[in-house]
């Protein structure tokens, strides 16, 4: 078995999940209409909103304090010409003898995307989010503008999380990479050659 | 995206002993895109949201809720768990307090009285709001002449019949024509969700003033702020020139 992430990192992803899921879960309370009305209890359901979103960046701020996190970071940031690869062919999930066409490495680049664009959504909602909190410096027009961003991006998140749920879903292997942090060679071989070369490489490789 | 941007980053590159991870930092674009794609839709989100309910509102109903701001783009607020429905058949708002003559009218009682309608906007504090609304019901002056209100009174508190709402006018405000017991709404009844069947409506003020679900009307002799005012909203919620701007 190969480690492929840490407590640290693993620890990063379920807090930032399940506040997510706490800022989704309580939007729709307080958003749709039919729920907003049977359930009612705004003073109850809005603070809950407003402070499982402040602290949505918190595990990724903690997290930074674990060098494995850092380098993730750092991977994800980054596409090399094999993510464009990735992302031109058809064939980028095929796999021969065992291995995956094209050598990724830890992260492809549906993964990548998926982190920068989590990412940038974290900060536009924090920033939003904060503008309908202190109503009070902003004028109409603006406040206007940040529930439009607000609410359309609410919507983006939601589809882009359905679709994160569906991939972990359909690879099995993955989804308990993420929840026990290890992976078998064999799965490392077909999704993330790239990577496997690499802990190969590494003289303490486990 | 960024122009000048190097392709590779000594700074950032990784921590020794790692795999070298060269490459273009889309994930850093992709963020720093994002941020900025956000400030121009906070900057023209108003208009944008404009067009789009234009251009929606005519299969509005069946993805309201949904979508944002479709289907008339009023968003439903409650702070209670839930309100039992009135009809106008066992409807009824106490008018108490200051007052020559004390009463309670009946849904009826408050159609046969004169009728003032007005068509406007509608602006909720949090930034929502819903253009041409249609109201009609008792103009706020007209129902206080029917009960006579005393010289000394100075203000009007509104309780909701969900049992915890409550409001505030000053009696100088309750005077405006433009101040409503809205018995109709968007050219029908006043729905339960609407706050029905009978609500006021304070055209000049911020969403909060229009009391849902309205069941009493005390006249006393100084404001006491009302449910959200306690929790940090001005009282006197002028439209463009409220919280924040007083």
């Amino acid at each position: 078995m190969l480690t492929r992430f840490t407590r640290a990192e693993r620890a990063v992803h379920h807090v930032t999940a399940v506040l997510l899921f706490v800022c989704l879960g309580t939007a729709a309370l307080l958003y749709v209409p039919e729920l907003a009305n049977a359930v009612g209890r705004r003073e109850l359901i809005k603070p809950i909103h407003i402070w499982a979103g402040v602290a949505l960046p918190v595990p990724i701020l903690v997290g930074w304090l674990s060098r494995a996190f850092r380098d993730d970071v750092r991977r994800l940031n980054r596409f090399r010409p094999s993510d464009w690869e990735w992302l031109r062919r058809r064939d980028r999930r095929a796999v021969r003898r065992g291995r995956g066409v094209i050598a990724i490495g830890k992260f492809n680049a549906g993964q990548k995307l998926n982190a920068a664009f989590v990412s940038g959504a974290i900060l536009v909602m924090l920033g939003t989010g904060l503008m309908l909190t202190f109503p009070n410096p902003w004028p109409v027009q603006l406040r206007t503008g940040a529930t439009f961003v607000h609410d359309w991006l609410t919507l983006l998140i939601f589809v882009v999380t359905l679709g994160h749920i569906y991939y972990a879903v359909r690879d099995q292997d993955a989804l308990s990479g993420m929840l026990t942090g290890q992976v078998t060679a064999r799965w490392a071989a077909r999704h993330h050659a790239g990577w496997l070369d690499e802990q190969k490489g590494d003289a303490g490789g486990s | 995206m960024l122009p000048g941007d190097p392709e590779s980053d000594p700074e950032t590159d990784p921590e020794p002993g790692r795999e070298p991870v060269g490459g273009t930092p889309v994930g850093r674009r992709i963020v720093l895109g994002m941020i900025g794609l956000g400030a121009v839709g906070v900057a023209v989100g108003a208009t944008v949201q404009r067009a789009v309910n234009r251009v929606l509102s005519p299969v509005g109903r069946t993805v309201s809720g949904v979508v944002p701001a479709v289907g008339g783009g009023f968003r439903f607020y409650s702070v209670v768990d839930s309100v039992k429905p009135r009809t106008p058949a066992n409807y009824t708002l106490t008018v108490s307090g200051m007052v020559r003559a004390p009463r309670t009218f009946t849904f009826a009682d408050l159609q046969a009285l004169p009728q003032t309608r007005m068509t406007a906007e509608f602006h909720c504090v949090t930034g929502w709001t819903v253009p041409n609304v249609a109201w009609q019901g008792v103009a706020l002056p007209d129902l206080l002449d029917r009960v006579g209100v005393d010289p000394a009174a100075k203000a009007l508190r509104f309780r909701s019949f969900d049992g915890a709402y409550t409001e505030s006018l000053t009696l100088d405000q309750a005077r405006r024509r433009d101040v409503l017991v809205a018995t109709s709404m968007l050219g029908g009844p006043i729905t339960h969700d609407h706050g029905g069947p009978v609500r006021m409506y304070v055209a000049p003020m911020y969403g909060y003033k229009s009391t849902k679900w309205l069941g009493g009307i005390e006249v006393i002799d100084k404001v006491v702020p009302g449910y959200w005012e306690v929790r940090g909203y001005d009282v006197d919620a002028w439209i463009n020139a409220s919280n924040g701007y007083g």
